[in-house]
């Protein structure tokens, strides 16, 4: 039990101290690696909560899909590293009053809420009945909540569409395939006889 | 089990820090979106600490349906990044007000 709570202590230090890096460092490279190093955190801080399955889909998704992707962009971008002092110090009255604001809200929420014990068990599926945590996501994701399994694929795909239409780029000069031009040529176009005399070129 | 307090603070941390991401930086417009990416995380952790705790794998859904969307807005707007950076050669913050809609 004593282990449990280390651990979770030690990821949440982890994850509050990278996210601070995230947002502090002046390499956006750096910056994308400490989002990486967060996430990791907040898989074992899932793992801690028994939801394996999320846990693992946040390490390969995240970490594997959407922060690779924002390392390339980053790279790709080559932006100059200029340093942010400035700006930092002329934006921080108004973000440190609205961060303030903000965390003394939810901790106001946070030390007066009460639990509500009526609303508990309203799933039909619950830890009791031995089934592992990917199994519970699998019977509740296919069956009660279909709609939504659905339309986050809806989403998915309009956001592919999105990305590959806003970034692709026609360039006249590139070499392309025309089906129509390969499939009309015959030999008469495209061979001819050349008398030629012995010694001299074409 | 450790109490449910304690995953809701490390959330409402995280949600702040990415809030401080978003106001303090003008330079770099990735770090905005990463910022949003650490906002996101912070709500699917209260979303998973519900869930075990309530005893309801709900939750554990709706965290899915925000890691689709977090993914889909992080690929929409990097394109939206890259088209900008071609046509623009910088991606500060201060010089995207220029647009004017």
């Amino acid at each position: 039990m004593i282990v449990v709570s280390l651990l979770f202590y030690l990821f949440s230090f982890i994850m509050i101290a990278s996210a601070f890096m995230v947002i502090l460092s002046r390499n956006p490279v750096h910056s994308v690696l400490f989002l990486i190093l967060c996430f990791f955190n907040s898989a074992g801080i899932f793992l801690i909560l028994g939801a394996e399955f999320l846990a693992f889909i946040l390490v390969i998704v995240y970490v594997g899909a959407v922060a690779v992707l924002f390392l390339f962009v980053v790279m790709m971008l080559d932006v100059e590293f200029k340093s942010i002092s400035t700006s930092v110090i002329s934006y921080l009255p108004i973000g440190m009053t609205i961060g303030v604001i903000v965390l003394a809200e939810l901790m106001l929420v946070l030390f007066t809420w009460k639990r509500d014990y009526s609303v508990t068990d309203s799933s039909i599926i619950s830890k009791d009945m031995q089934y592992s945590n990917t199994e519970m996501i699998g019977l509740v994701l296919y069956t009660d909540n279909i709609l939504f399994f659905q339309l986050a694929g809806l989403i998915l795909l309009a956001s592919m569409i999105g990305a590959i239409v806003l970034t692709v780029n026609h360039r006249p000069s590139a070499k392309r395939q025309d089906i129509n031009k390969q499939v009309e040529r015959d030999a008469e176009n495209s061979i001819k006889n050349i008398d030629m005399k012995p010694g001299s070129g074409i | 089990m450790i109490a449910i307090n304690n995953y809701l603070a490390l959330a409402s941390i995280l949600f702040v820090i990415g809030i401080f991401g978003v106001f303090l930086n003008k330079k770099n417009i990735i770090i905005i979106l990463m910022s949003i990416e650490l906002m996101l995380l912070a709500v699917n952790i209260n979303l998973v600490a519900f869930s075990t705790y309530l005893n309801d794998v709900t939750g554990q859904i709706f965290s899915l349906l925000v890691l689709t969307v977090a993914a889909a807005e992080a690929a929409i707007g990097l394109a939206i990044l890259v088209i900008y950076f071609r046509n623009k050669g910088s991606i500060a913050v201060e010089d995207i007000t220029e647009m004017k809609g």
